[in-house]
């Protein structure tokens, strides 16, 4: 081919390429082809955005949808699965639990405050849309190992923008955890989850239904901030990602306390038939997704919506994620008392249009239709794909690492000491001091237990919470994984005395096009599934996070698990600190444990390497019976889960929060290092008043459940001998020193 | 008694305050919104904590210039009892209805703990239930929480006995490790000249149940409850 016929094919290709504006929008050739089928035309350039920010990953779950349907998600309890803005759980005496996970990853990498800030309001929002009375923030995060000042920024950033958020809008964080691995240096993870709870009669959905009922918006008004953040969320990060800061979202926690409050006096008067927060997509979604759901269609004005500079072009105005915007569905005869309820909060609404019942969303724009889509395609119709799914090579070798042909440690006591200062076990007390977690005077179990306990002043009953995940183990197992996160979650609970009811998933993961990746989702989602069958907690709702990679380098496989347990009274919920004298230590659940990818092997070695031991389901389900039952009758004076750093760290902390030491005399074999920092699960450290000791063992033995005596309560050290041998030998103050000075 | 919670735009410990008087103290309470320019019948106006107007500008500066500041300067000018917490000490200094004024924190960070406060003066309707030197175990959680005043008003606070409650370790000591904050000389709640108006910085309200942790903070509303009681006892003779 001469040369320059060759330069001209490529200018023309070159040509054909600028035209395909979809590619840029993050569409691929046979999206865009079946957006063509689906709307019996080609979409103007308005539409396309419209599409392009529905069908991205984030909110089309395009690469997820099928894996997720494998998560049980019914239940005597269940109100309202996943599909709405947040799953809902029936609590007893006429009121419901709501709550949701999700993830505000991408953001906070390129803007730490910024982004975790409206992580924490956008996922308030979902809640109260459904009509509950938040009482609770929690949240899980990841970072690259402090050492490094650029995760320390991130951490700094992340940190402060949860606390700025959610203690002015005055909802207490109760509960979180932290872990540092060297994968989410560039890609911290922040998933943040909200409870609510309410009447269950005040239930509110996000459906535009009644055909001529107005569609009303109220809250901040309309900027350039968070154009297609989306698209953002769903593209793997880069060295050039920080130019992507005005993507996004800036948070106003002042203008989202009133929103709050407006919301749910509107709900509680029953001004409204549908209610939907502007989250991920913003119009777009909010409008198609109401319109989708209750099977109508929309006539909107976009010169109604409030900006807050003038000059946006209506795609900007359709994708804008400004924060803090709510749509309400309104029956016009309903407007002007919502109309007070606003204006009381100096808040304004704006009629934007009204329901139809033809399911096409219309947008005009000075007088000119600038979009016509059905509904239904825009929010459902994106495919949903089975992507190609590959072992990764790493995962067979595992099965030959031996993490017992490994020197052996020799001074324990200093092992234990290393193990509490290490950053992923340390106290976060310095971080959590930075999050109200008292305000509504509810939390009776704050932070830095197993789960936190918010009591309900409308039932007396109490609600136990937790986020748990652990990346390590995911990666080196998905399945088992997945099976251990669950477990784990439902197990805090369960040592707080609280019956697990439902749990809400944030499932992080890298690239779902790339085969091990995918393979890593499936399987971890398999193996929660699987949990949650057997362990009978429904998965009410979630948020999947894919693209999490820097450098074509994903980040461990990291399904974090949100928890929620229910205690029938406050007063009978359990801590895990030492508290009596004299009572007796005891090991409850099975021995078996291993050093694949534990704290231990991470800390000693540097090595995330083996398997993590293997879990027997139905024990885990027989134990954690067992503990609740053990709890409600008063039988146990402290439970706590064995879990990062095994049964040494577990002892330590408990001495630690009860502020008193603890004697152990327990036959160890060689294998001591082991036996102290092995991790397994279904397991917990019980203390208990020594003349009960037979009445317990009795419950145990009929349960099928191993119970050791371990020790007992008392001094001010934790001691641990075998046979005559002190194996270790440590003052609290010397422990306490080691665990709360690292933050 | 009858107590009145003021609720200001980004007010969000008035629910705990109003639980509080109806659920722990079993009193008659309402909530009083910030555009209403005159007070009714009440013994003990409460400003409760929050982020007034997302405290955006200093905090509590723009809740101080609300209407109902203007009915709380007469009802305190009458000797009505006035308590500002955390926020609501910061729209009392704003207001000018208190002395001095709260900084960001010294560690520029929000901080939510438990501290012990020691009473300084327990001759106020707000302390008389209480004996100085008393220590009380209550929660702290704000951001700009560090109080300041020039010296010479400093000098006049302790003349006339208007520092009420200062940050103490657990045996009493006023230590830097126990001043969460920054604030000068452990200085925690003030009083005005007249002692009816109260600001502190720790939250009463939130300690006022055994299953939140403490029941210390209760002693503020006994001592209220007790002055009004003797005011009768008086007012009876």
């Amino acid at each position: 081919m001469p040369e320059q016929e060759h330069d001209c094919k490529h200018r023309h290709e070159q040509q054909h390429d600028r035209d395909k504006i979809w590619r840029k929008l993050g569409l691929t050739d046979r999206e865009y082809s079946m957006i063509v089928g689906q709307l019996g035309r080609e979409p103007n350039a308005v539409e396309l955005n419209m599409y392009s920010v529905m069908w991205s990953e984030h909110c089309g779950y395009k690469h997820s949808k099928s894996s997720l349907k494998l998560f049980p998600t019914g239940g005597p309890r269940v109100v309202q699965g996943p599909g709405e803005n947040a799953g809902v759980l029936d609590i007893g005496d006429g009121y419901a639990a709501v709550f949701k996970i999700e993830s505000h990853n991408h953001p906070s990498a390129v803007e730490p405050y910024q982004g975790a800030a409206t992580g924490v309001g956008g996922i308030l929002r979902d809640i109260f849309t459904m009509g509950a009375q938040p009482i609770a923030f929690l949240n899980s995060l990841r970072f690259g190992p402090l050492e490094d000042d650029h995760s320390r920024y991130l951490f700094d950033g992340v940190v402060s923008g949860i606390g700025g958020y959610g203690n002015c809008v005055g909802i207490p964080t109760v509960a979180g955890e932290i872990y540092f691995e060297p994968c989410y240096r560039g890609n911290p993870l922040v998933n943040v989850m909200c409870v609510g709870v309410m009447p269950l009669e005040r239930m509110v959905l996000g459906k535009a239904c009644g055909i001529d009922n107005l569609v009303v918006l109220a809250g901040a008004r309309t900027g350039r901030d968070g154009i297609h953040g989306v698209t953002f969320a769903s593209e793997v990060l880069s060295d050039q990602s920080e130019e992507d800061r005005p993507a996004v979202q800036v948070g106003d926690p002042f203008l989202g306390k009133l929103l709050i409050d407006a919301t749910l006096e509107a709900v509680d008067n029953k001004l409204v038939a549908g209610v939907q927060d502007f989250g991920g997509a913003g119009l777009t979604c909010a409008l198609t997704e109401t319109a989708s759901r209750a099977g109508t269609g929309l006539e909107i004005e976009l010169e109604q919506v409030p900006l807050r500079e003038e000059g946006l072009q209506p795609f900007e105005i359709l994708t804008s994620e400004s924060q803090e915007r709510m749509l309400f569905i309104v029956d016009p005869k309903n407007l002007d008392a919502l109309e007070e309820v606003f204006r009381r909060r100096e808040l304004q609404l704006s009629v934007l249009g009204r329901v139809t019942g033809d399911g096409i969303v219309v947008v005009r724009h000075q007088g000119e239709i600038v979009a016509a889509v059905p509904a239904e395609s825009v929010a459902g119709g994106c495919p949903a794909y089975e992507p190609q799914s590959k072992e990764p090579a790493y995962y067979r070798e595992q099965d030959s690492f031996d993490p017992l042909a490994l020197p052996a440690a020799a001074d324990f006591g200093r092992s234990l000491l290393e193990l509490l200062a290490s950053a992923d076990i340390a106290s976060k007390e310095a971080v959590w001091q930075r999050y109200d977690y008292m305000v509504r005077t509810c939390t009776v179990q704050g932070p830095g237990g197993d789960a936190a306990v918010v009591r309900l002043r409308e039932s007396g009953r109490a609600l136990a919470m937790t986020v748990d995940g652990n990346g390590r183990h995911t990666y080196l197992d998905p399945y088992l994984g997945g099976m251990l996160a669950v477990a784990e979650a439902t197990r805090n609970l369960s040592c707080t005395g609280a019956e697990p009811i439902g749990i809400t998933d944030c499932l992080n993961f890298g690239n779902p096009e790339k085969p091990e990746v995918f393979w890593q989702f499936r399987e971890a989602v398999k193996g929660m599934a699987e949990a949650c069958r057997v362990l009978e907690v429904p998965v009410v709702g979630g948020n999947v996070s894919f693209y999490n990679e820097v450098g074509g380098e994903a980040i461990f496989p990291t399904p974090v698990v949100g928890a929620l347990g229910l205690l029938d009274s406050a007063d009978q919920q359990c801590t895990v600190g030492f508290c009596r004298e004299g009572d007796l230590i005891c090991l409850l659940g099975p021995v078996k444990v291993a050093f694949g990818g534990s704290q231990f092997l991470k800390n000693t070695y540097g090595k995330v390497a083996g398997k993590p031991a293997d879990i027997d389901l139905t024990m885990e389900k027989n134990m954690q019976s067992l503990l609740r039952r053990l709890i409600k009758a008063g039988l146990v004076s402290s439970a706590h889960d064995l879990s990062d750093g095994g049964l040494a760290v577990a002892l330590a902390e408990s001495c630690l929060s009860g502020k008193i030491g603890a004697v152990l005399d327990m036959p160890l074999s060689d294998h001591t290092a082991l036996e102290l920092f092995g991790e397994g699960p279904s397991r917990a450290l019980i203390a208990l008043d020594g003349t009960i000791i037979d009445r317990v063992l009795n419950l145990a033995e009929s349960a099928g459940v191993s119970l050791i005596q371990l020790g007992r309560v008392g001094g001010d050290m934790l001691l641990i001998r075998s046979g005559g041998d002190t194996i270790v030998n440590l003052e609290l103050d010397e422990i306490k020193k080691a665990y709360e000075e690292v933050f | 008694m009858k107590f009145g919670v003021v609720v200001f735009p980004g007010s969000n410990c008035d629910l705990d305050a109003y639980h509080l008087v109806r659920d722990v103290l079993y009193e008659q309470v309402e909530y009083i919104r910030y555009d209403v320019h005159s007070l009714g019948n009440y013994d003990l106006i409460i400003l409760p904590g929050g982020f007034t107007y997302g405290d955006y500008l200093r905090s509590g500066a723009i809740a101080a210039r609300t209407p109902v500041i203007g009915a709380v300067k007469d009802f305190a000018g009458r000797g009505g009892l006035v308590l500002g917490i955390c926020n609501g000490f910061q729209v009392l200094t704003e207001a000018g209805l208190l002395p001095g004024a709260l900084y960001r924190n010294d560690n520029l960070q929000f901080r939510c703990r438990q501290v012990y406060v020691r009473v300084e003066n327990a001759g106020l309707p707000f302390t008389r239930a209480s004996s100085r030197g008393d220590l009380l175990k209550m929660p702290v959680a704000h951001g700009d929480g560090n109080y300041y005043a020039p010296p010479d008003l400093l000098r006049e606070l302790e003349e006339k006995k208007q520092v009420v409650f200062r940050y103490a370790d657990q045996s009493g000591e006023l230590t830097a490790r126990a001043n969460p904050n920054g604030s000068v000389d452990n200085i925690c709640g003030v009083s005005n000249r007249t002692g009816n108006v109260l600001g502190l910085m720790p939250h009463p309200e939130r300690a006022a149940q055994k299953a939140l942790g403490s029941a210390d903070g209760l002693v503020i509303f006994e001592s209220v409850a007790e002055y009004f009681k003797s005011r009768e006892v008086q007012g009876g003779a």
